[in-house]
C-alpha cells in the first residue's frame, strides 16, 4: 500500500491547497487514516522514514503546528531539527534567501516552514531542492490545517459533499479560512462565511461561498461551525470598536449553536480565546472537535511527510 | 559642410533626410536617394525610425548615497541607450536633495561622466528630508538647478502645507509634482487591492487612495489658479478626475508609466517582486482607461519612474521587497509594442514621451524644425533582443520585462548633434 501511494504522489512541495486535485486530497486523507491507526497503538513508532531529516523552520511563534510536525516526523523515525527565528541568523538580519541556501547546503529531505510573510513558503520552494511544506505563511495559506480540518469532518460526516459549514470570525486575516474555503469547496461542502465587514477580505463576493453578517443567519441549519481566533490587535487597527461588542455579536454561544443542525460539529484551529470568539461551554461541549483536530493533525502530517519523502522522481 | 547627414530615416511615416549643423537641426528634407551632401558624418538610416530624444520627467538615480543601486553615470548611460536625452531625477537620495549643495553635486557628477549628455535635471525636495513638514529651500534649489519640486515617494499629507509649497514654487516659476496617495488609505504595499491579492493574503492599496489625493490636488490647483503635475497615474478614477479638472480649465498635467500601460496586477502572481511598484499595477479596466487617456491627451506624458534596486533587495518575500521597476533601458522598446499595434499613435507617443514634457518643464524640445536642438534617436523597430541582466546598462536589473523578447532597439543617439552611443 505504501509503495503504491508514494508512487502516485507527484508534488515536490505543498504550498497551497489550490495546487491539489480532489484525488490528491483523498490520497492524503486515506494515507492519514492508516497513520491514525498507528497513533492508537501502544508503540507509536514505525521505521518508515528512518535516516530522513526534516527541518522545522518556524520563523513565527507556534506551539501546536510545530509540535504536531515534530511528533509526526518522530513517529515515522525521521530526524527532526528545529530552527526558530529567535536565536537564529534570521534574527541577526540574514535574508530568507541566505537562510534557504544555508539550509539547502545541509541537505535536508524536507523543510516545514512557518513564516509571517505571504509567499514565504513558495519563496523557499523556488530555491530549495528538497520538499517544502507550508505550515502557514502570513495571511495566505495553511494547507495542512485545512487538510486536518477536512480529515476531522470526514471522520464525523463520512460523506463530505452536500454538507454545510460556517466559518465564523476574522476571515480577512486568516490563512486557515483561505485554505479551508478552497479545500472544502473542492470536496463539495457548502461554505458560509460570517463576520463583520471590516474582517472580510476585499472581493469576497468572488469566492465560492455565501457571506453573512449575522451569526444567527449564518449558523442556521449548518452541519459544522469553524470559529477563528480573533487577534486582539484588530481593535487597535480600527477594525472593531471593542472586543466586548465583538463577543456580543459574533461569539459562538450555545444559544447560537442550537440554531445549527443537531450534533453540528464545532471546530477551532486554536489557540482559542474563551468567551471572545467561542463560549467556554461550547469549546468544551460534546460537539467540540477541537481535540480531534489536534489528533488528526499528527496523522495528516505523518501522511504528508510520508508522501513527500517517499515519492518517486 | 554639415556636421551630420542622416539619410532615409522614417519620421512619422515619411522618409526623410536630416541635416545637422552646430548642434541644431538645419533642415529636414523629403528623402532623395540621389541627394549628396558633404557632411562630417553621414548615417544611412534606411528602415530606422527617427525620433526626438525622449524626455523622462520621473526617474530615480540613487546617487548620492545609494550608489550600489545606480549612479548618476550608470543611469545616464542607460538613458543614452534607452533613447532618453533628458531625465529629471527625484529627490529621494541619501542625503535627500533638499539643499543646493546636493543639487550642485548631482549636476557635477552628470557633467563629469556625460559631458555631451544625456542631460540631468534634478527635481528638488518639496519638504525637508521629504518628511512632509517644513518646506525645503525652494529658491536655493531652483538657483542650484532644480527644474521642479516633489515629495515623490512620500506624499504630502498636510493639505495646507502642500498648498503653501505650491504657492511658493509658483513665485519661482517652477512646477510642483505630486505623488498622489493617501498614506493612510494606501500604505505602500506595492499591490492593488483586489480579489487576487485578497486570495494571496496581501494587503492592497485601493485605487481610491490615489484618486482621493488627485482630487485634492486638482481642487487646490483650480482654487489657487496654479499649475500642478500629477505623477505616475495608475487608475481610472484618477484619470476621470484629471479629465474633469482639465474640462474646468485647471492647469494640470499628468503622467503615466510603461508598467501601467503594458501590465496589470496579474503580474504579481507567484509573489513576483519585480512587479511590486507604488502606486501598484491595477486591473485591466484601469490599463485600458490609461491608454485611452494617453490617446486623448488627458494623460499628458509618459514617464518611466525608473527605480533601480539591487537584485538581492528584490529577492525577498513580497512584502519585504522594495517598490520599483528599472526602465531606462527598456521603456522605449516596450512602449513601442503599443505604437506598433496601433494602440497609441506614433505622433501622440512622441508628444507624450518627448515634446510635451520638454515644454512643460522648460527643457529643450526637438520638433525637427530648423533651429531645434539636434537631439535625435535612430530606432530600429525590427531589432529583436532578449532582456537579460547583461543587456541592461542600468545597475538596476529589476526590469519587469526581464526575460521577455522585445522588438525594437536604439541604434544611434545624438545629442546636440554629437553621438552619445
Amino acid at each position: 500500500m505504501q509503495h503504491d501511494t508514494a508512487r502516485s504522489w507527484r508534488h515536490k512541495d505543498l504550498l497551497d491547497i489550490s495546487q491539489l486535485s480532489l484525488e490528491d486530497v483523498l490520497l492524503i486523507l486515506d494515507t492519514a487514516d492508516y497513520f491514525q491507526e498507528i497513533n492508537t497503538r501502544p508503540t507509536k513508532k514505525v521505521p518508515t522514514l528512518k535516516g530522513r531529516s526534516v527541518v522545522l523552520f518556524f520563523a513565527e511563534p507556534s506551539t501546536r503546528t510545530k509540535t504536531s510536525f515534530d511528533v509526526a516526523g518522530k513517529r515515522l523515525s525521521a530526524d527532526t531539527f528545529s530552527l526558530a527565528k529567535s536565536g537564529s541568523s534570521l534574527q541577526k538580519g540574514e535574508s530568507l534567501k541566505d537562510t534557504a541556501l544555508t539550509l539547502q547546503a545541509m541537505r535536508p529531505d524536507a523543510i516545514v516552514i512557518r513564516h509571517e510573510q505571504n509567499g514565504a513558503a513558495e519563496f523557499m520552494a523556488n530555491r530549495l531542492e528538497c520538499s517544502v511544506i507550508n505550515a502557514g505563511d502570513g495571511r495566505h495559506a495553511h494547507p495542512t490545517q485545512a487538510l486536518l480540518d477536512a480529515y476531522t469532518l470526514r471522520e464525523h460526516w463520512g460523506m463530505m459533499a452536500g454538507k454545510t459549514l460556517c466559518i465564523l470570525g476574522d476571515i480577512a486575516h486568516s490563512r486557515v479560512a483561505r485554505s479551508n474555503v478552497i479545500l472544502l469547496n473542492l470536496m463539495g461542502v457548502n461554505v458560509r462565511l460570517c463576520g463583520p465587514r471590516t474582517l472580510m477580505p476585499y472581493g469576497v463576493e468572488t469566492w465560492p461561498v455565501t457571506v453573512y453578517d449575522r451569526v444567527e443567519d449564518a449558523v442556521a441549519g449548518v452541519d459544522a461551525v469553524m470559529c477563528l481566533r480573533l487577534q486582539l490587535e484588530r481593535q487597535q487597527a480600527g477594525l472593531l470598536p471593542d472586543l466586548r461588542e465583538y463577543a456580543a455579536r459574533y461569539c459562538l454561544t450555545a444559544g447560537r449553536l442550537a440554531l445549527a443542525n443537531a450534533h453540528a460539529q464545532v471546530l477551532h484551529p486554536g489557540p482559542i480565546n474563551r468567551g471572545l470568539e467561542i463560549a467556554a461551554d461550547v469549546a468544551d461541549a460534546p460537539e467540540s472537535c477541537i481535540l480531534d483536530q489536534v489528533a488528526a493533525g499528527v496523522a495528516v502530517r505523518m501522511a504528508l511527510l510520508f508522501l513527500h519523502l517517499t515519492r518517486k522522481g | 559642410m554639415a556636421d551630420l547627414f542622416i539619410r532615409g530615416a522614417t519620421l512619422q511615416g515619411r522618409t526623410v533626410d536630416v541635416l545637422v549643423e552646430g548642434g541644431v537641426v538645419l533642415d529636414v528634407l523629403a528623402h532623395d536617394p540621389a541627394r549628396c551632401i558633404e557632411a562630417a558624418q553621414v548615417r544611412d538610416a534606411a528602415g530606422l525610425v527617427l525620433l526626438p530624444s525622449l524626455v523622462d520627467v520621473h526617474v530615480h538615480l540613487r546617487e548620492p548615497g545609494l550608489e550600489y543601486k545606480e549612479t548618476i553615470a550608470t543611469g545616464l548611460t542607460a538613458a543614452a541607450h534607452g533613447g532618453f536625452g533628458r531625465i529629471c531625477c527625484m529627490a529621494n537620495t541619501k542625503p535627500v536633495n533638499d539643499a543646493g549643495a546636493v543639487t550642485a553635486f548631482m549636476l557635477g557628477q552628470a557633467k563629469k561622466s556625460h559631458p555631451n549628455g544625456p542631460w540631468l535635471h534634478p527635481i528638488g525636495a518639496l519638504t525637508m528630508g521629504l518628511k512632509g513638514q517644513d518646506m525645503a529651500p525652494l529658491a536655493e534649489l531652483a538657483e542650484a538647478g532644480c527644474v521642479a519640486f516633489s515629495n515623490d515617494g512620500l506624499p504630502v499629507l498636510d493639505s495646507e502645507r502642500f498648498r503653501r509649497a505650491m504657492e511658493y514654487a509658483a513665485d519661482l516659476g517652477k512646477m510642483v509634482i505630486d505623488h498622489c496617495e493617501d498614506p493612510f488609505l494606501a500604505p505602500g504595499t506595492g499591490v492593488n487591492e483586489s480579489a487576487l491579492t485578497a486570495r494571496m493574503g496581501l494587503k492592497g492599496q485601493p485605487s481610491v487612495g490615489e484618486a482621493a489625493q488627485v482630487a485634492r490636488d486638482v481642487l487646490l490647483a483650480g482654487y489657487l489658479k496654479l499649475p500642478v503635475h500629477i505623477a505616475h497615474v495608475s487608475c481610472r478614477e484618477a484619470v476621470e478626475l484629471i479629465a474633469w479638472a482639465k474640462a474646468k480649465g485647471v492647469d494640470v498635467t499628468a503622467e503615466t508609466c510603461p508598467h501601467y500601460l503594458c501590465y496589470t496586477q496579474d503580474a504579481v502572481r507567484g509573489y513576483n517582486t519585480l512587479a511590486k511598484v507604488s502606486p501598484p499595477l491595477r486591473g485591466e479596466d484601469d490599463r485600458l482607461a490609461l491608454i485611452q487617456a494617453v490617446n486623448e491627451g488627458v494623460i499628458d506624458f509618459l514617464a518611466t519612474d525608473h527605480a533601480p534596486h539591487a537584485m538581492h533587495e528584490k529577492e525577498h518575500p513580497f512584502e519585504e521587497a522594495p517598490n520599483g521597476i528599472s526602465w531606462l533601458d527598456t521603456a522605449l522598446a516596450k512602449c513601442w509594442e503599443l505604437v506598433r499595434a496601433g494602440v497609441i499613435g506614433e505622433e501622440r507617443f512622441v508628444m507624450a514621451a518627448s515634446t510635451g514634457p520638454g515644454e512643460r518643464f522648460g527643457l529643450g524640445v526637438n520638433r525637427f524644425r530648423p533651429g531645434d536642438p539636434a537631439d535625435i534617436v535612430l530606432f530600429d523597430p525590427d531589432a529583436v533582443w532578449t532582456v537579460t541582466p547583461e543587456a541592461l546598462h542600468s545597475k538596476g536589473k529589476n526590469a519587469l520585462c526581464l526575460g521577455e523578447t522585445l522588438r525594437g532597439r536604439v541604434v544611434a543617439h545624438y545629442l546636440a548633434g554629437v553621438a552619445v552611443i
